[in-house]
């Protein structure tokens, strides 16, 4: 077994090239297992996510990335492992994280707008019964004001556009006013000007502090998007800057065949990999 | 008719309504969480359950009946388990086959027991006794304000109005939790919002639901309603607060206009008896539902098309 330690840090600095990361990261996974039947999904894994800057977990298909966000979450259940957020038990925390989950995983032919959906991101705070007017509703507002969907306000969720939902899902979050953003696929099929009006919100995010951590499948936007990056197959391939980290060995190593070499060159045009 | 209305009329339409909306309301987030399949699951388990409750107390009350109810959905659970897992059968036809077993056990253990004391027999477990719920003592509109009269009441109207306004104002009370584990249940768990446990006492609810009605409107009753008004409703609206309105407004009427066909119907037909008020009550609901999906605002669901496009 895994021998207990007092802090998150003293782990990370095993981590090639990654600098020590304090008890206080956004986000820090320790040992963390999930499993769908009898083989684990996720194994074992330790992770820890920047403050201030964008992490991308990438890794290929069926490798656990969005397992391993929703499993932090609590959203499915994990066998075992700790999760902090800011170094508290992510029980504790949850005021301080919002979550934007894969579009595709709600019926969007729900009976409700865009709206209603925007102020699902403050049912923290208003509670069961407390009243959504005023203020908070002004907030759902500037929120969908921010990703370009203000004209949208009240249309039914079932009319927008594959690009438009996750405008919505991304406002919805910005309404939880969170320092710690977990996005789920955040580009996964969108049109071009959405992906742009996304990362130009995320990166706004940053500017103003806060961490972001995305499920991301297109490795060309890796470098161009993200700080940090976490690979992962079923268990921590590596991790670190970007520059540091996200290298053809780690890339090799994460994607197995699965990666083209053809695809290795093309990342090495243009990113610039060694 | 004012006389012979309120005798033999108002309180059977009265239980109607009661129990349709008491199903109605939890039948909307039913269909929305595409668990339809659980109301009609809960509505035929809760026969046995409430035939053996009754077995064993010889009373007809709701507290045993509920448990019996729950006992049987238990019994139910774990037999679907075990069809799936000995047998690798799809869920879908475990649940199927294992609750029309349960319900045709329940048919045959209330054939073979003795109940002529008390108002229980398979016809009754189908169609209820609406017809007998009257208020005999009743001796026009007056006598709703007379104290003595109201004392005769039918006990199942005020059982079913008491269930009905209990799962109404739980409905109100947990609305944004409902709403919000029915559309993203990921999302809300993030929100550190109980999920699984809203979605347990959605089941619960309408198995309260589902075992209060029984007694007077029978499943058929019963089943009918979980589903058809909400799904009507569905086709009205494109907002979930208009579309728990709208169920109310179809269980209402499917309520009233079954009672009224079953018992007059047939004479605008010159036929001479009354036909069941259960079976014309659930006919009627899925005559809107059908007049909704023919007729209905928001039939075509441009959803559909957006999540096509997507992909």
């Amino acid at each position: 077994m895994r021998r207990q330690q007092p802090t998150i840090a003293a782990e990370n600095g095993r981590t090639a090239g990654a600098a020590l990361i304090p008890a206080t990261a956004p986000l820090a996974v320790r040992g963390l297992t999930v499993s769908y039947g009898e083989k684990p999904a996720v194994f074992s894994v330790d992770a820890s996510f920047p403050a201030e800057s964008m992490s991308a977990i990438i890794g290929p298909n069926g490798a656990g990335k969005s397992t391993l966000l929703k499993a932090a979450l609590g959203v499915i259940p994990r066998l075992s492992g700790e999760v902090y957020v800011f170094g508290e038990p992510i029980e504790k925390a949850r005021a301080r994280i919002a979550y934007v989950p894969q579009r595709a995983s709600v019926d969007w032919d729900f009976p409700t707008t865009v709206m209603d959906v925007v102020q699902m991101g403050l049912y923290r705070k208003v509670g069961l019964l407390g009243r959504l007017s005023g203020r908070l509703a002004g907030v759902a507002r500037d929120c969908l004001d921010r990703v370009g969907m203000a004209d949208f306000a009240h249309r039914q969720i079932g009319q927008l556009s594959g690009g438009q939902q996750q405008r919505v899902f991304l406002a919805r979050a910005l309404a939880q006013d969170a320092e710690l953003y977990l996005l789920d696929e955040p580009f996964a099929g969108v049109d071009a000007a959405t992906e742009r009006a996304i990362i130009d919100v995320l990166k706004l995010l940053k500017d103003e502090g806060k961490s972001v951590v995305a499920v991301h499948h297109d490795l060309s936007t890796v470098r161009s998007y993200f700080d940090h990056v976490f690979l992962i197959n079923v268990r921590r391939m590596a991790e670190g800057p970007v520059d540091v980290a996200f290298t053809t060995e780690n890339l090799q190593a994460t994607y197995g065949g699965r990666l083209a070499a053809t695809h290795l060159d093309e990342l090495s045009v243009v990113g610039g990999l060694a | 008719m004012g006389t012979e209305f309120v005798q033999f009329s108002l309180t059977p339409i009265l239980i109607g309504i009661f129990s349709a909306i008491a199903c109605a309301l939890p039948g909307n987030f039913l269909i929305l969480r595409r668990q339809a399949m659980i109301s009609d699951a809960i509505s035929h388990v809760v026969l046995p359950g409430i035939v053996v409750a009754f077995l064993l107390t010889g009373v007809i009350a709701t507290i045993p009946m509920l448990l019996g109810a729950a006992g049987a959905a238990v019994v139910a659970v774990i037999l679907i388990e075990a069809i799936k897992r000995l047998g690798n059968i799809e869920p879908g036809a475990a649940m199927g086959v294992v609750f029309t077993s349960m319900f045709a056990a329940g048919v045959l253990v209330l054939e073979q027991t003795d109940t002529s004391n008390v108002h229980i027999d398979v016809q009754h477990a189908l169609m209820g006794n609406l017809e007998s719920l009257i208020w005999f003592r009743a001796e026009g509109w007056q006598s709703l304000l007379d104290p003595a009269k109201l004392a005769s009441l039918p006990d199942e109207l005020a059982r079913m109005a008491i269930v009905c306004a209990m799962i109404f104002a739980a409905m109100l009370v947990f609305w944004r939790w409902l709403k919000i584990a029915t559309f993203d249940e990921g999302f809300a768990q993030a929100l550190g919002i109980p999920a699984s446990a809203i979605g347990f006492g959605l089941v619960i609810a309408a198995a309260i639901a589902a075992v209060a009605a029984f007694d007077a409107v029978g499943s058929i009753v019963v089943i009918a309603m979980f589903i058809c008004p909400p799904a009507a409703a569905r086709l009205m609206t494109n907002r979930l607060e208009h579309q728990v309105i709208w169920s109310i407004i179809f269980a209402t009427a499917s309520a009233i206009f079954g009672y009224v066909f079953a018992g007059y119907g047939p004479m605008w037909f010159s036929a001479r008896n009354a036909v069941s008020a259960a079976g014309m009550m659930a006919t009627v609901s899925g005559v809107f539902l059908v007049l909704t999906c023919l007729f209905g605002p928001h039939r075509s669901r441009v959803g559909m098309k957006a999540q096509d496009d997507a992909v």
